[in-house]
């Protein structure tokens, strides 16, 4: 049940996948806040206060995601359970 | 390499450990509270001032402008509670220059303390200023189809602002320890100085987000607008 290779194969090809699609969708996204914000601010640059504490708290807010993809794979890798457990029933036999 | 300055251990007795968390961080709230007394000590208000004096007035008088632009009528009641997070989170952010530091917000328990505190201090102040049922009556505030989600957004928002700082400041502190192996001299000054730019950011962020959601709470029934930023 607890093949130690399978599973530090799966952690790892699951982590890069998960940062891989956490940097693409997040810097998609960030790119089109930034756009927009600059859109704006050329427009009406008298609001520009507002318009860069809007952007700040959205781009956090976005890159929340990618630090969220990035949490999971830190913990894939380096503080993953199932390893942990596998090690100690490879260790038991 | 360690993921959180929780496994560094300096002292233990019994379940009692002493890690590099607790300590870093009661001395940065060392650092606060002896430099803001020393600071305060002569205050004065004439037109010679202390220099000291001149930087944390400045400090002050920034962060109850950034509450009011919030939408915080009375900012000086929020000032301490929101103050506080900002001073706390900023100077373990730039802390991180000193060698030896490890921030205690790279530790998933300091950030979850803090997240814990908003989340007992948005009802406290809502409360406060709505009184209990006008608090409660904004859970079902366009319908009551809508409670359910309310209350889970409640708890997943505390969950974001806790993952959000521990995050960043873990991942700031990964990214340097591998770059150290690659490439150790120059590049590694780089990340330091992106590490204090979005430290910086994060404190502001955390502390934003904390008002904007006290703002949420607080507020009648007048514009909903900043309450849907942070959800």
């Amino acid at each position: 049940m607890y093949d130690i290779t399978t599973i530090a194969i799966a952690s790892i090809v699951t982590a890069g996948i998960t940062t891989g699609i956490g940097a693409i969708a997040p810097a998609l996204a960030e790119g089109r806040a930034v756009s927009s914000a600059l859109k704006s601010l050329a427009q009406q640059p008298d609001a520009s206060a507002i318009i860069t504490r809007t952007l700040f708290v959205g781009l956090a807010m976005i890159e929340s995601t990618a630090i969220y993809c990035f949490v999971v794979s830190m913990i894939l890798i380096f503080a993953n359970p199932f390893w942990n457990e596998g090690v100690a029933q490879a260790m038991a036999q | 390499m360690h993921l959180s300055p929780d496994e560094i251990v300096y002292w233990q007795y019994g379940w009692f450990k002493l890690n590099a968390t607790i300590v870093f961080t009661w001395a940065v709230m060392l650092v606060l509270v002896v430099g803001a007394w020393l600071v305060t000590r002569k205050l004065s208000i004439g037109l010679q001032r202390a220099r000291w004096q001149n930087l944390l007035e400045i400090i002050v008088i920034a962060i109850c402008k950034q509450i009011e632009e919030i939408g915080l009528r009375n900012a000086h009641y929020y000032l301490p509670f929101l103050g506080t997070l900002f001073l706390f989170v900023g100077m373990t952010a730039l802390a991180t220059i000193l060698p030896g530091f490890e921030p205690p917000t790279g530790s998933l328990s300091t950030t979850t303390a803090l997240a814990l505190c908003v989340f007992v201090s948005v009802p406290y102040f809502g409360v406060r200023q709505q009184g209990i049922g006008g608090y409660l009556s904004s859970y079902v505030k366009p319908t009551w189809v809508m409670l359910p989600f309310n209350v889970i957004s409640e708890f997943s928002r505390t969950l974001a602002l806790a993952i959000r700082l521990f995050g960043n400041m873990m991942s700031g502190a990964i990214i340097l320890a591998i770059l150290l192996t690659i490439a150790p001299f120059f590049f590694p000054i780089f990340m330091t100085v992106l590490g204090l730019l979005t430290g910086m950011v994060q404190a502001y962020i955390f502390s934003i987000l904390a008002a904007v959601y006290i703002a949420a709470a607080t507020r009648s029934r007048s514009s909903q607008a900043g309450a849907t930023i942070g959800t």
